[in-house]
């Protein structure tokens, strides 16, 4: 009896201590708290595993090489999520408390559900490149910011791809274009833009929704792209849906060079699955893959040698690695902007707010971080929470992602109006308070 | 009257005026109803020794499946791979005998449905602690799985036939063919069905019931291996394939929670239909159907049928 309540008590004292190791310090100065909502797990963990790999790598570089930001450690804590929306949320109201500056999502479906629970606790939302298009409107969504492209963005560009590959805009009068989409908000949000491009310019689009339950069963689908006959098909896919769309496309023979994913269907692992028939897939991209950029180099120096990551050695580097780090290097000048704004070292998320609509990362500060040439200026307003900056088409070459295109600015003559209406009714149908936040000066 | 048409008589025209796509969409369906089959088999053998849903049925095809890869990954030559993957099969059957069902033996069978959900989300942690979570390719070539497909003349047009897709029809149905052999025909396949009639009738003739338990759930193991090698062969092995194996579901509903050859039958019927409908009926409600049309097919033969094709008619007195 002594014995079992011996036991009793040291698992209890084992567990106080390890909850004490492992706990995080609720906004302690001089350290900001960065919550990663991230998948290690579930049918999305091939996307999301090296995405969160960067994002995790490149702060802990921050913290190792320049001991933070501006004299302020970051604390990163991840969450797994599973990319389920209820576990998302979960993770948000679990860590709210501790004073993180701001959070990134990773699925569309959190962060619709996320947009007015953060607006509400003013928490900025970082859903980068993802998420709601409509939410790029700054004056409306004063929390919410989805640099650098919106999926209406990068929907127009690889239209605009289309009909320079074509020989002009002209040329894509009777053409019919597919898009081959997971059955999700996610997969669903290009739909209203290529809707309306396909009335303009004379294009048939044809949908090929593919359920979550049949990412790797997709027979049908490609049964019904065979007997359509698209001129050229764009990828909304995303975990086990993009290898197998891949692999199914090279069974089927339909031209990979006429096969476009959004920016989250170019995982080196969705394009290498398809084998040598996979040579020529294309991706949207806006930054760039591979090792050969300082800022990587430091990572591999500073964190991935010192076995700090938890990313293998021979994935570092890869473009979903690389979202990551993207991604991270956003939070980073977001936070450094905000700290000159403010004078503070340990900024809150108010303060967070203000440095992601002030943030401009200029070539000559790209250069400065070890990144030319590895991404495309982004600037951020008051008014445009997003900047619709140019995205390239990134080609697989069989072993890894090459430039496959210059970059290219979107259509912002068709995707402006739609986001401006789109912005609009969001606002009326949610009874969407006034923007009571004032604007930065010169932002 | 256009939408009638539509939906009433332009598909079947479809059908007539392309006979080669027509052809193509049979086959999918003929493939993918095989390995349903397949699947399915696994719950029916479980079934029938224990009347238990084996909701981890799905996930012991992705578990599988990853402990062959795994294997290979290590500089495992295949066939001793696969001989290992086997044998973890084994070791997971016997600890689940020995953990899970012998302490729950005599309780309500919704305490074994619910066991075997714990099952699933410890084999979902342990594989993901293992394996990691990134989809994973099996080696086709190690296993002398062909590659490429045939492509055949028909009605003007082609028919594509996987060369994958046919190695993997022609292995399922010999493991089908196998397992009804095995257990309708030996002296194990007997007691089985001597366990499943009543267990309190097998004890009596001294059939043991936990070594029955071993058996079935090492079998169901097997048949997950195959699945899992099939169907990765096709596609890759991930954690999302068990979502895929669920498609089961409905097959069990159609042919029977007890029966083989319903298994077999509801996995065609449900494989067909739902690449039919989805072909034929689909684009007229935006695609994506067939996640729930597999369903709607089961549910609508259960009108006529209510204990499925070829289960068993259960007349209880009131």
């Amino acid at each position: 009896m002594k014995f079992r309540h011996f036991a009793l008590g040291a698992a209890a004292a084992v567990l106080a201590g390890a909850t004490t190791l492992t706990a995080v310090p609720v906004q302690a100065q001089d350290t900001i708290y960065v919550p990663l909502l991230t998948y290690r797990t579930g049918p999305f963990a091939n996307s999301g595993i090296p995405i969160a790999d960067g994002m995790h790598d490149y702060l802990r570089m921050l913290n190792e090489r320049d001991g933070g930001i501006g004299g302020a450690r970051i604390v990163v804590e991840e969450c797994e999520t599973g990319y389920d929306t209820k576990k998302g949320i979960e993770c948000y109201e679990s860590t709210k408390g501790k004073g993180p500056v701001v959070y990134n999502p990773y699925s569309t479906g959190i962060t619709l559900q996320m947009i007015p629970k953060a607006t509400a606790d003013k928490i900025p939302v970082l859903s980068m490149a993802y998420g709601l298009s409509a939410s790029a409107k700054g004056n409306i969504f004063p929390w919410i910011f989805n640099p650098p492209a919106t999926y209406w963005d990068g929907a127009s560009v690889f239209i605009r791809h289309v009909a320079e590959q074509s020989g002009g805009l002209d040329k894509l009068k009777g053409k019919k274009i597919g898009l081959i989409h997971l059955d999700a908000p996610f997969g669903k949000e290009p739909i209203a833009l290529l809707e309306a491009l396909g009335k303009k310019y004379g294009f048939e689009l044809k949908l090929y929704p593919v359920a979550a339950s049949d990412m790797q069963n997709q027979g049908s689908v490609w049964l019904n792209i065979r007997r359509d006959r698209p001129d050229w098909i764009y990828n909304q896919g995303w975990g086990a849906m993009n290898p197998t769309a891949v692999k199914e496309a090279a069974k089927n023979n339909f031209p990979m060079e006429r096969l476009v994913g959004v920016w989250w269907a170019g995982g080196d692992d969705d394009a290498r699955a398809g084998g040598d028939a996979a040579k020529g897939y294309k991706s949207l991209n806006f930054h760039a893959a591979g090792t050969n950029f300082p800022v990587i180099q430091d990572i591999q120096k500073h964190v991935v040698d010192k076995g700090l990551s938890k990313a293998p050695k021979e994935k570092v580097g890869e473009n979903l690695y690389n979202r990551g780090v993207y991604n991270s290097m956003l939070i980073a000048e977001a936070v450094r902007t905000a700290q000159k704004i403010t004078g503070k070292k340990a900024i809150n998320s108010e303060d967070m707010r203000k440095g992601l609509e002030a943030l401009d990362i200029t070539p000559a500060r790209l250069k400065e971080m070890g990144m030319d040439g590895f991404a495309a200026p982004v600037k951020l307003s008051c008014d445009d929470h997003n900047g619709h900056n140019k995205v390239y088409v990134a080609q697989w070459d069989g072993t890894k992602w090459v430039k496959g295109s210059e970059w290219m600015d979107p259509m912002k003559d068709d995707v402006m109006p739609l986001i401006d209406t789109a912005a609009a009714d969001y606002a009326k149908s949610n009874n969407w308070p006034a923007r009571s936040e004032a604007c930065q000066k010169g932002s | 009257m256009h939408s009638l048409y539509m939906v009433l008589i332009d598909p079947f025209v479809q059908m007539v005026s392309a006979p080669d796509l027509f052809l193509q969409t049979i086959w999918e369906g003929l493939v993918a109803g095989v390995l349903y089959a397949l699947i399915a088999l696994g719950f029916v053998l479980i079934f029938k020794a224990s009347g238990v849903f084996n909701f981890a049925q799905g996930m012991m095809v992705v578990f599988a499946g990853l402990t062959l890869i795994a294997f290979q990954d290590l500089g495992v030559p295949a066939p001793l791979a696969l001989i290992l993957a086997v044998g973890v099969m084994y070791l997971m059957a016997v600890t689940i005998e020995r953990t899970v069902l012998r302490p729950l033996v005599n309780q309500p069978d919704i305490i074994l449905f619910m066991a075997t959900f714990g099952i699933t989300y410890i084999l979902i942690g342990v594989g993901e602690m293992i394996f990691g979570g990134e989809p994973k390719d099996v080696n086709t070539k190690a296993f002398m799985l062909p590659q490429g497909s045939l492509e055949i003349p028909a009605f003007g047009g082609f028919v594509q036939l996987q060369k994958i897709d046919i190695a993997a029809a022609i292995i399922a149905a010999l493991m089908i063919g196998a397992l009804a052999f095995f257990f309708q025909k030996t002296r194990i396949g007997r007691a089985l069905r001597a366990v499943a009639d009543s267990h309190k009738a097998a004890l009596s003739v001294g059939i043991s019931l936990n070594q029955i338990w071993v058996i079935v759930w090492f079998a169901a193991g097997i048949v997950a291996l195959v699945a899992g090698i099939m169907w990765g062969a096709r596609s890759n092995v991930s954690f999302a394939l068990q979502v895929v194996a669920l498609k089961a579901l409905p097959v069990l509903i159609l042919g029977g929670f007890t029966s083989i050859p319903g298994a077999i039958i509801g996995g065609l019927i449900i494989g067909i239909g739902e690449k039919i409908g989805e072909f034929y009926w689909g684009p007229l409600m935006g695609g994506g159907i067939e996640s729930w049309l597999a369903y709607l097919i089961a549910l609508g033969f259960l009108l006529f049928r209510p204990q499925g094709l070829f289960g068993e008619k259960i007349i209880e007195r009131i």
